[in-house]
């Protein structure tokens, strides 16, 4: 007689899933019910805002280069290879990391690895895993897209099916190697020294990616005028593609489609490398994921020793208060030692690389004199990019602040700690940077567009009372809307109260530069008619509004958060 | 030292903890066990002034410690059951940082730094990020973060839990000599033996409610189970006495 186990069946790739897919069914059951009235629509508003804001831009561009004789097809071939391209790098990057949570750091591993489960279905089961949570991003971006090739080439109702055809072995690619190379290197490394590895990687690789992709300057590719002969033109267009990328395939197998092509070779060549691919993959795991899973267990044991630096410090802070001290030297540290947090800081140089390089690369200054009208105007307007430039800044660093205290509350909560001590804290460590940044871009940028001493003492004095606005906008709304269960940082502005917090910001942006717009078009006027600038009542009016909304920003939240810290239960 | 009065707390209609009255005394230790989701863990995060009473009031030390939290918290250290730590910090920075939390520093913390970390063994680990240490190890450091500041009262959820018997009976006798000197203790714990063997009074708490109170002799009084030992005490008095049918389980 078989015994119980021998007569069980063995369990499938979605037994092993399925508490995943019931937690995800029961989590998203929870947000809709619990989350405050109007919540979900703002989200979805939002979302189909965004969505619809990149069909519209992807649909003109689309159809003009449809709409380009004799190689309009081409072009819109190239968009979609490049497109494909950066999805296929952007999605190898992610799905590095997220291997190796899936594969070696989940905590449902203990679990399945200790169950008798067929290696090959546990294989296919934590790929897929991988390949979902690296990819519903991109696949959510590439709807508008595609929907924007589907309607300006009429691709008809199977477009769709088509399309998941050729994505599907597009995302199972990237998902295969970059679970792949997380298996190399977590049996050459332990985990978390891998990890940290891994994202330092991933942030050089898509800073670098963000660098190359502007110092190539693509808006030539919008004037052929600009090259020597159609030959050039062509050669351009040409340059990221390879007849060997899984891009070019999915491409060519979408633009046969629409242009009624039959070539059976694209769709072959995709599938059939996605299958060779998986099957390799499922081998390298049989052969290195017991003693890859086994390191990934080990500890790391890293001695930390604060030295000169931390004595500095000490030091320097040594006029705060012990626990005001204490608290801000914690912070700190713990900036400097998580990789998930200081790596950023790359992606943050390379923002303002590109930024400085976009002032750089304006038509302005070719030779002729430019009138102090035109260069005034743009050092205003300037003043709304760096105050966006700031605002997403303070939403990667100052809004996490309270959440990554989340699993630690405990201790805060049960010790005689103000939380409006706590509150002071957190700002002026988010503020100090950020305000040093600020002043860095708006100095830097007037001094390139050689703005005027006036532009100047306008743009500084606006950015700063913008920052440290924002920064309470960004400490308030992260304590009002906090994401305690989330331990990496990167993650906690993407949530409901990083979206909320992004449009007070911005909506404080709007109204600070058309209120500014009074006195500094006054002042244009002045200029123009060569006469002396008095600023009139309006003027001044315009600036103490500006200045009231920058304080009113700064308190309000701030004050509310000390409320909510208060009442606080974890 | 620590007092509760028709204390309550409410979880939308769900009552964790229902008209508590509770009085431990300066110099005692005291033990408090009831079944799982009976609501000690709601009981001692609000006495460590985390948790809100929906009714009632908390007290340490005489001082409410909602109205008053800064002065009551100042004489409390609470140990939680799960043993979060910053991951990113040392044993001996986040020892430090616990001292910062209630305003000391200097060269006499960083000497208990020291004693307490050699006591709960940890000094080799003293300068090792927190990340590498085990549940024990963290258990032995928060711990430690709860004596750095020389509290009066100690409050403890759990704190056996992932302890090797040494360290266990460290505890003990930590607990022992911290109270003869005067502190109080309120610990909350399902190891029976420990209770029995060494604490003054005993608390049972049976969905949101206190089923029995006393010593040890009072309870067994209390239930006429006289020479009945804790385990048994404990499962009539929370009404948890039933043998399930273990045989059609195990097959």
């Amino acid at each position: 007689m078989p015994s119980l186990a021998e007569r069980r069946r063995a369990p499938g790739v979605f037994d092993i899933l399925r508490p995943k897919l019931l937690s995800a069914r029961a989590r998203f059951r929870t947000r809709s019910v619990r989350a405050p009235r109007g919540r979900n629509a703002v989200l979805g508003i939002a979302g189909f805002a965004a969505l619809g804001g990149a069909f519209v831009i992807a649909f003109r561009l689309v159809s003009y280069f449809k709409n380009v004789p004799e190689i309009g097809s081409l072009l819109a071939g190239k968009l979609l290879g490049v497109a494909f391209l950066a999805f296929m790098s952007i999605l190898l990057l992610s799905n590095l990391v997220a291997a190796l949570s899936t594969f070696f750091l989940a905590h449902d591993l203990d679990l399945l690895v200790a169950a008798p489960l067929d290696w090959g279905r546990f294989y296919l089961a934590k790929l897929g895993e991988t390949v979902v949570h690296s990819s519903w991003m991109v696949a959510l971006l590439s709807v508008p897209l595609l929907t924007a090739y589907m309607i300006a080439w009429d691709g008809g109702w199977m477009f769709p099916v088509v399309a998941i055809g050729a994505l599907v072995p597009l995302f199972v690619i990237p998902g295969v190697i970059g679970s792949a190379i997380t298996l190399l290197l977590v049996n050459i490394f332990p985990a978390r020294r891998a990890r940290d590895l891994l994202g330092l990687v991933t942030i050089l690789a898509a800073g670098g990616l963000v660098l190359l992709l502007r110092l190539v300057q693509p808006e030539r590719l919008a004037r052929p005028e600009g090259f020597a002969s159609l030959v050039d033109f062509i050669s351009v267009l040409r340059t990221p593609s390879h007849p060997l990328l899984p891009s070019e395939w999915a491409s060519s197998m979408l633009m046969n489609w629409l242009t009624r092509v039959a070539d059976p070779l694209p769709i072959v060549l995709l599938w059939t490398t996605a299958g060779a691919f998986v099957v390799i993959g499922a081998a390298l795991h049989r052969r290195l994921y017991v003693t890859g899973f086994a390191k990934a267990q080990e500890g790391r044991n890293e001695g930390v020793r604060s030295g000169t630096l931390g004595w500095v410090a000490h030091r320097a802070l040594g006029w705060m208060r012990v626990t005001t001290r204490e608290f801000v030297l914690k912070d700190v540290r713990i900036f400097f030692r998580d990789s998930t947090q200081w790596s950023q800081l790359i992606l943050l140089a390379v923002l303002i690389a590109v930024y400085l390089f976009n002032i750089r690369a304006l038509p302005l200054f070719t030779g002729e004199q430019v009138p102090v009208f035109l260069v005034t105007l743009i050092a205003f307007l300037n003043q709304g990019l760096a105050g966006f430039v700031i605002a997403a800044v303070a939403a990667r660093f100052v809004f996490p602040a309270i959440s990554l205290e989340g699993r630690q509350m405990w201790l805060l909560r049960s010790s005689p700690l103000d939380p409006r001590a706590m509150l002071r804290s957190k700002y002026w460590v988010g503020m100090v940077p950020l305000i040093i940044l600020a002043l860095i871009l708006t100095v830097t940028t007037n001094s390139i567009l050689r703005a005027t001493g006036f532009m100047m003492a306008v743009s500084v004095a606006t950015v700063l009372a913008y920052t440290l606005a924002v920064g309470g906008l960004a400490l308030g709304t992260g304590t009002l809307y906090p994401q305690y269960d989330t331990e990496n940082a990167a993650q906690i502005p993407t949530s409901f109260g990083g979206l909320i917090f992004m449009l007070f910001a911005i909506a404080l942006l709007a109204a600070v530069i058309v209120l500014e717009a009074v006195p500094v078009t006054s002042y244009l006027r002045a200029r123009q008619a060569r006469a002396e600038w008095s600023p009139s009542v309006y003027d001044v009016a315009a600036f103490v509004a500006a200045g009231a909304c920058c304080i009113a920003a700064t308190w309000i939240p701030v004050r509310l958060a000390a409320s909510r810290l208060d009442e606080l239960e974890t | 030292m620590i007092r509760l009065q028709q204390v309550s707390k409410l979880y939308g209609s769900f009552a964790a903890v229902h008209g508590l009255d509770l009085h431990i005394r300066r110099g005692e230790l005291f033990g408090l066990l009831g079944p799982n989701g009976a609501g000690k863990t709601t009981t001692m995060r609000m006495i460590a002034g985390i948790v809100a009473p929906s009714a009632g009031t908390v007290e340490v030390g005489g001082i409410d410690i909602f109205r008053e939290p800064m002065r009551a918290k100042a004489m409390l250290g609470f140990i939680p059951d799960r043993p979060f730590v910053y991951d990113k910090l040392t044993g001996a920075e986040f020892l430090r940082f616990s001292a910062g939390l209630y305003g000391q520093e200097g060269p006499k913390v960083e000497s208990l730094i020291d004693e307490l970390l050699d006591l709960f063994e940890l000094s080799r680990w003293k300068d090792e990020l927190t990340e590498s240490y085990s549940h024990g190890m963290r258990q032995k450091l928060i711990i430690s973060g709860a004596f750095i500041h020389r509290p009066e009262v100690i409050v403890v959820d759990e704190p056996m839990v992932g302890l090797d018997p040494k360290s266990a009976r460290l505890l003990k006798l930590l607990f022992r000599r911290f109270v003869d000197r005067g502190g109080t203790v309120l610990m909350s714990t399902h190891t029976l033996e420990i209770v029995e063997g060494f604490c003054d009074r005993v608390g049972i708490i049976r969905q949101g409610e206190l089923a029995a109170c006393g010593t040890m002799e009072e309870l067994r009084l209390d239930a006429a189970s006289e020479g009945a030992g804790l385990e048994e005490l404990f499962l009539r008095l929370t009404g948890e006495h039933v043998e399930p049918n273990l045989d059609a389980i195990i097959g």
